[in-house]
């Protein structure tokens, strides 16, 4: 580790402009990505890496596009592929940091697969889902995020899938780090996303990006001025689940399910709310459970565990503690190639 | 059969011995087979094995499908191939023997275990009711049919040992392996001291080593005094080149070469796979290897395996990747990707007979095509082909020398036949192994224009391998067309065409890196055996037989399939006739023909199972003749 700290004290001061390639961004305009990747930019100088030691990964799709903007090493792979591909990266070389950035079709539907066993292994990477529950660059087909019902033009009478529950399968995966944002609340993106890159551990977070033009809207009952306060929450490690435009509103137990109260009424106090504990898997998931319209969407760090410990430490541990038990014939090549049955012939 | 002789019989001396092991799966005719190799090859004799087994872990006992065989060829001459005609076979059970004693010579022996040949046994591998095959006259005429009470000799041996029935009924194949060393004046020392540091000092089961010890003996013994055999034999040791040897299989080869290329190069190799038959050995042996700095990654699937390799190549390690057709099949995309990125990378495809699951534990090599065309596009990849059990380690270090110095995926064909076949291997000087040399641009690289990551070397068009960590070379690739130079997303219709010329050139290229193909035999004349992979023991022993017969004929045998060495089509205008032995239905035929517009005769027998000699050498004649 005294490398990494001898480079640290050196590490110059960087600006979002240093993280800024001198390719054009080509979304469109309006689009929830562009605030995406202004937070990124925007959180990378503060994170103490050098920009060197960045590389950024993605699938297909808009948001696969990300690493061609940020001035970092990058790899714009296949379809679904992104963490497979940024798993073998941070596993040749643990002093990367290896950050995703991907759409729902690929990192939920085609990607499926190995956004489970990224988790459940807990690679050190930093997943950011740009979820806009549509399938953008192919022209608006649903999405495994889409909502039931969902008219698209695959889907004219309407979409028959159910969607799926990415928080959920984060949870169900093991992942040591849950969260969620909303491309327009810059500050809070910020911050998660600072977290994200600081946990040793599969960070994830899920952010709710407009697609203004296939899926305008869908995030509007969670994202907009007069709606955010009242269909989502903002969870913070320690304080009870509070929301409301006038912050009067709160969530509790009850027969073990959360239930909205209002605070002051029926001598409801704050002290009768759950307290928001990232290091509670049961919170994160019963979060993971709680949609519109029936509850308010928790926005936040739902989950940060950073005591498991991660895929490619385990990885080099077992590496390192080979070649220190290794006597001096285990570490000769040819020994090796020799084996130990061989015979003469004279 | 009776004999009257004397326990003290002489022996006779013989070239070569063919052998199979035959039993259920559970029977442990594996580690038979393996004890008696091992024993003969340290006794100095050449050998190949051919392990054959059933898909089944434990299929139902006593049935057909869960027969498990392991012949070997042990010789006092160079040969290259198990053989094709079994000299003697031990059946453990009913069901062994019937689905093999076709393969046995006529007046071969075959030496049964007769206490499995119940009633129930018999009529489980489907013998019609009131039939038992040790009592059929005509085969006991063809055969020198021997039949000992294997199950109860080992019972009555250990009877003492107060072990369980169970286990001293595992014993059996020990037995029998002690009668068999008897009849070929083979040493049993080695295999007790296999046991014993199976059993003993592994397991820590030393009351196990100890019965197995005494069935072994007591087998060895029973041959010595049943005069049961008319005579024994003795195949003496091979004249070999002065060296060390070792027994070796394909895939411990291939683990063997990764690990030497990777020490070579100076650098890590992450190899992330999904476990399939018949390449499974591969990572399994690699993972023992973590203190040669080999990084082993079972993936969630083959996509994952090959994306994770390639996700280590970017990162500056040496990414490989292994499987089998039907992983191929899925990782066809990737492969794209990786030769879009130019990246090295090694892909180990162990061929199994297919298509769909086909038959996973029989070899074939109907993969050619598939590696040559399984991609969509443009997309040519650098192939090559080791073509025996040892030469898996020469091409495993070959596929990681060329895809590093082109940039290049690699796709390297071995197959279920030669990766787990065995030979005698003289184990090689790894001083004498050249270096792989890789070099990292740096910011002191960077020309005026900046960092151009798809700047090549203007004589393998090679471009630069810049890693992540490195100041000064940031820079983005991806799957989307790049500008030529600085690999910028293009959608330009020439740079397009420009680049996928650019891309076809480079694997031309590998041709000026890569040994000319050799002629075995005259270099000239009437008919060339033209073969791929592994084939190459087969091929080589019927053109010799077929020389010894007075044809002209020569052979060449093909371990780089793309590019082909540059003087291929030399070679093969140097004939009259061209006749490829393929297991496929003539797929390195229609690449020849293809390329070359050149005429060739296919032999192509497509059946699970490497090439017999006899037949082999039949057909050749068969084309010579026409």
């Amino acid at each position: 580790m005294s490398t990494i700290e001898s480079k640290d004290t050196t590490l110059p001061i960087y600006t979002a402009k240093d993280f800024t390639t001198d390719q054009d961004v080509r979304w469109c305009p309006g689009c929830g990505d562009y605030a995406a990747l202004a937070a990124v930019r925007k959180a990378l100088p503060g994170v103490n890496t050098r920009k060197e030691d960045f590389v950024f990964v993605s699938g297909i799709g808009c948001a696969a596009r990300f690493p061609y903007y940020v001035d970092t090493y990058g790899m714009h792979s296949i379809h679904g592929r992104a963490l497979a591909v940024a798993t073998g990266v941070k596993c040749a070389n643990p002093e990367l940091e290896v950050c995703v950035v991907s759409g729902d079709g690929d990192l939920l539907s085609i990607g499926g697969n190995h956004t489970i066993h990224t988790m459940r292994r807990n690679v050190d990477l930093t997943i950011m889902l740009l979820n806009n529950k549509i399938y953008g660059l192919t022209k608006g087909q649903y999405s495994p995020t889409s909502e039931q019902g969902k008219v698209s033009p695959t889907s004219p009478a309407g979409s028959i899938d159910f969607p799926v529950n990415p928080i959920a399968i984060a949870v169900a995966s093991g992942c040591t780090f849950i969260a969620r944002s909303i491309d327009v609340d810059m500050k809070g993106m910020d911050e998660i996303y600072k977290r994200g890159i600081a946990h040793k551990g599969t960070s994830f977070i899920e952010v709710y990006q407009d697609c203004n033009i296939f899926n305008h809207k869908a995030w509007f009952y969670a994202s907009q001025k007069d709606t955010m306060p009242e269909n989502t929450i903002k969870v913070e490690h320690g304080k009870p689940l509070i929301f409301g435009s006038e912050h009067n509103k709160g969530i509790r137990f009850n027969n073990g399910k959360p239930e909205i109260v209002n605070i002051g009424k029926n001598g409801i106090t704050e002290s009768d709310l759950i307290i928001h504990d990232e290091t509670n898997m049961f919170l994160a998931n019963m979060y993971s459970q709680m949609a519109h319209p029936e509850f308010p969407e928790p926005i936040g760090v739902l989950h940060a565990d950073p005591s498991k410990p991660t895929y490619n430490e385990l990885l080099q541990n077992q590496l390192d503690e080979a070649k220190s038990k290794a006597n001096s014939k285990q570490l000769d090549l040819q020994a090796l190639v020799t084996g130990n049955e061989s015979w003469e012939v004279k | 059969m009776t004999t009257h002789q004397p326990i003290e019989k002489t022996s006779a001396v013989l070239d070569s011995v063919v052998i199979r092991f035959c039993g259920d799966s559970g029977d442990g005719m594996q580690l038979t087979g393996g004890q008696f190799t091992e024993t003969s090859a340290i006794f100095g004799n050449d050998f190949a094995t051919f392990p054959d087994f059933p898909a089944e872990i434990r299929a139902p006992k006593g049935t057909t499908f869960g027969v498990s065989g392991f012949q070997l060829q042990f010789s006092s001459e160079d040969i290259f191939t198990p053989g094709d005609r079994v000299n003697a076979m031990i059946a453990m059970n009913p069901a062994g023997l019937k689905v093999n004693i076709d393969d046995v010579e006529p007046g071969g022996i075959i030496i049964v275990n007769e206490d499995e040949f119940t009633k129930g046994n018999l009529s489980k591998c489907g013998y019609p009711a009131g039939y038992n095959p040790l009592d059929d006259e005509i085969i006991n005429a063809k055969y020198t049919l021997v039949k000992v009470p294997m199950s109860r000799l080992t019972k009555d041996s250990l009877a003492d040992s107060g072990m369980g029935a169970k286990d001293i009924n595992r014993c059996r194949n020990m037995f029998a392996l002690g009668i068999v060393y008897w009849l070929y004046e083979r040493p049993i020392d080695q295999t007790i001291k296999y046991l014993n540091n199976k059993f003993a000092t592994k397991k820590n089961l030393p009351e196990v080593a100890e019965i197995n010890i005494q069935a072994l003996k007591a087998g060895y013994y029973f041959g010595e005094t049943s005069e049961l055999f008319p005579s024994r034999y003795r195949v003496p040791p091979a004249k070999q080149e002065p060296g060390i040897y070792r027994q070796i299989s394909g895939n411990e080869a291939t683990v063997l070469g990764l690990v030497t290329a990777s020490q070579k190069a100076n650098k890590p190799i992450v190899y992330a796979s999904y476990p399939i038959t018949p390449a499974s050995s591969v990572i399994q042996g690699l993972s023992n290897l973590k203190r040669f700095g080999i990084k082993t990654i079972q993936s969630e699937d083959e996509i994952a395996a090959i994306c994770t390799a390639i996700g280590a190549s970017f990162a500056g390690d040496i990414g490989v990747t292994g499987t089998s057709g039907p992983g191929l099949a899925l990782k066809g995309e990737a492969m794209g990707l990786a030769l879009m990125l130019e990246l090295p990378l090694v892909i180990v495809d162990v061929q199994r007979a297919g298509p769909a699951t086909g038959l996973p534990t029989k070899t074939e090599q109907a993969d050619l095509l598939q590696a040559m065309f399984g991609r969509h596009c443009e997309s040519p990849l650098i192939i090559v082909a080791p073509r025996s059990p040892s030469d898996c380690f020469n091409m495993a270090i070959e596929a990681v020398r060329l895809s590093v110095k082109y940039m290049c995926p690699v796709i390297y064909l071995s197959d279920g036949y030669i990766a787990n076949g065995a030979e005698p291997w003289k184990v090689p000087d790894v001083n004498q192994i050249p270096e792989i040399t890789i070099t990292h641009p740096t910011i002191a690289d960077i020309g005026e224009d900046g960092f151009r990551p798809y700047e090549r070397d203007p004589q393998t068009l090679a471009r630069r391998w810049a890693i992540p960590g490195t100041p000064g070379l940031e820079h983005r690739v991806g799957s989307l067309e790049k500008e030529d130079e600085t690999g910028n997303v293009s959608y330009d219709p020439d740079n397009h065409d420009k680049m996928v010329r650019l891309r076809a050139e480079k694997v031309a290229r590998v041709a000026e890196s890569i040994p000319l193909l050799e002629i075995d035999g005259d270099p000239t004349g009437d008919v060339l055996v033209l073969g791929w992979g592994g084939t190459y023991g087969s091929i080589t022993t019927a053109v010799h037989q077929l020389r010894v017969k007075g044809h002209k004929v020569s052979s060449a045998h093909l371990q780089y399939l793309n590019p082909f060495p540059s003087n291929t089509e030399e070679v093969l205008r140097s004939f009259k006739k061209i006749i490829i032995p393929e297991i496929n239905l003539g797929q390195l035929s229609f690449l020849i023909r293809a390329k070359f517009l050149i005429e060739t005769h296919g032999i192509n027998i497509v059946k699970g199972q490497p090439f017999k000699v006899e037949t082999l050498a039949e057909r050749i004649e068969e084309v010579i003749e026409s």
